[in-house]
């Protein structure tokens, strides 16, 4: 951030808000992690404990946009600073949910009976994970350190996930067509899949967010998507 | 499907929407001014738009309520004070030393920091001022009256006491009648030189509201060490700083994106 202001009370309430953003990111992203680790394994206890994190983002949801307004009401900030505050209460408000999100997936876990356990849906499914939590570890580092260029390829890179979670979709659909016994587990993890996907996107929203704060105007251009699951069906040519 | 053309590296975006472009009224061209040997305002060049209200902000010495004398000739009260360079009203060079400066007064009127009714009656403050440019009879003096009052939102207040004295008034109601009395004279300008600084919070909001309402009819000018309220009435806001004009643009983009380092840290509070 710029030069210090003339009141430093005034830098202070910026750095608790960036701070209080930080401390959210870091369990969103735990949160991220534990639910897809406790799907795999069929961990039912991780998945409750992930269910029950979730009231502590959206503690610091509301903490942080208390403060938002308070500091906004104190200050009347401009510029920059507007910038900085409202970009805060924005990221806060995508890592929320998030971390609904993941606390959907922990849910999921209880319901997965089935001993059916495809390896190469499991691998998938931790690819695209490993690839979103990437995406959301390097937009929080891009937010905290107003890295414009890193912002922006996360939100090019939203693609690949998109894809991944396409693939995963027509994969599971013809799961579905063998053996209708399959069809209660793969419809979860179908749900998970697009979990995943919509965490993705969330991370391309704070990459939008850090573009607003540092340019000071809103992004306009449509982000190259590759979600295609609209169009997914089994029957080939179509 | 995919649009993979998309250029990321610089992407376009939503810029705020220009204003429209209005017919300049006040036109400075390499502006100078200088108190003595002190050169305190170096060259500026800005154009008022016809009805927009323009807002001058910037720290204490930067040149602002200078410029704003300049503007209806107010610095030829004081000797050794002199401007050089280029300065229109329509047609009318502000700066020219024929020019008659009663009727410079009249099509360019300001309002001051601290509100200064003259020692007399209500009606006579406004009475006052038209009389030095019209001969009226004493029914149209009484519609003119009113009609500068209601211009000046006191009407409701004072319609029952026109007789009362202009000191008797509280200070948001001696200020309104300040402006009642400048809009009397039915002048194209008016300069408001930190018109809210000595007054409370509500009269200040029906000053700004005042402003607000006589765009639609003046070009306005004013000066205020108040950001909010700069950011509040204005269309456009200049920002000045040691004598010079930094950036002049639109306030929505003053006060939400400046372009200019030294106006971004004036109005986040980083400055000195």
């Amino acid at each position: 951030m710029a030069s210090e202001h003339t009141a430093k009370a005034f830098d202070s309430d910026l750095q608790e808000l960036t701070r209080l953003v930080a401390e959210m990111g870091g369990l969103v992203e735990r949160m991220i992690t534990e639910s897809v680790d406790a799907l795999i394994r069929r961990d039912v206890a991780l998945g409750k404990r992930v269910v029950a994190s979730d009231v502590e983002i959206d503690n610091l949801q509301r903490t942080i946009e208390e403060r938002a307004v308070l500091t906004i009401a104190r200050r009347q900030p401009m510029a920059i600073d507007l910038r900085e505050i409202v970009g805060a209460m924005r990221v806060a408000t995508d890592l929320e949910r998030i971390g609904d999100l993941a606390k959907n997936m922990g849910k999921r876990v209880a319901a997965l009976e089935s001993d059916f356990q495809p390896l190469k849906l499991i691998r998938g499914l931790e690819h695209m994970t490993d690839l979103v939590l990437s995406q959301v570890k390097s937009v929080l580092d891009a937010y905290a350190a107003h890295d414009l260029p890193a912002a922006m390829n996360v939100w090019k890179g939203d693609e690949e996930v998109d894809a991944i979670c396409t693939s995963l979709f027509r994969e599971l659909l013809t799961y579905m067509m063998e053996d209708p016994r399959n069809i209660s587990f793969c419809i979860h993890l179908m749900f998970c899949a697009k979990n995943i996907e919509r965490i993705g996107d969330h991370a391309t929203n704070i990459a939008e967010t850090v573009f607003y704060m540092i340019e000071g105007q809103q992004m306009t251009d449509k982000r190259p998507k590759g979600d295609m699951t609209t169009f997914a069906t089994t029957v080939p040519g179509n | 499907m995919t649009d993979l053309s998309v250029s990321t590296s610089t992407p376009s975006h939503v810029a705020h929407a220009p204003l429209p472009e209005a017919p300049p009224k006040v036109t400075a061209r390499n502006l100078n001014f200088y108190y003595g040997e002190h050169h305190a305002l170096k060259n500026i060049n800005l154009t008022l738009g016809t009805n927009r209200v323009t807002a001058f902000i910037g720290p204490s010495g930067c040149g602002k309520s200078t410029l704003l004398r300049i503007f209806n000739r107010m610095y030829d009260l004081y000797p050794g004070q002199r401007a050089v360079g280029q300065l229109m009203l329509d047609q009318t060079n502000i700066l020219d030393p024929k020019l008659d400066l009663n009727l410079l007064r009249a099509r360019v009127g300001m309002v001051f920091q601290k509100p200064t009714p003259f020692p007399m009656t209500i009606y006579e403050n406004i009475a006052f001022g038209i009389r030095l440019y019209e001969k009226i009879s004493k029914s149209e003096m009484d519609d003119r009256v009113e009609k500068a009052l209601r211009g000046g939102a006191l009407w409701n207040e004072v319609k029952d006491k026109l007789n009362a004295s202009g000191l008797s008034l509280s200070g948001g109601q001696q200020q309104r009648l300040c402006i009642a009395r400048t809009v009397a004279v039915r002048p194209e300008v008016i300069l408001f030189d930190e018109p809210c600084s000595a007054l409370d919070p509500i009269s200040t909001a029906k000053v700004e509201e005042l402003i607000q309402e006589l765009s639609e009819d003046y070009t306005i000018a004013i000066v205020t060490h108040n950001m909010q309220q700069a950011a509040r009435v204005s269309d456009k806001t200049a920002f000045m700083y040691l004598g010079e004009l930094i950036e002049f643009d639109d306030t929505n983009k003053i006060f939400t994106s400046p372009g200019d380092r030294r106006t971004q840290d004036y109005i986040t509070g980083r400055f000195g």
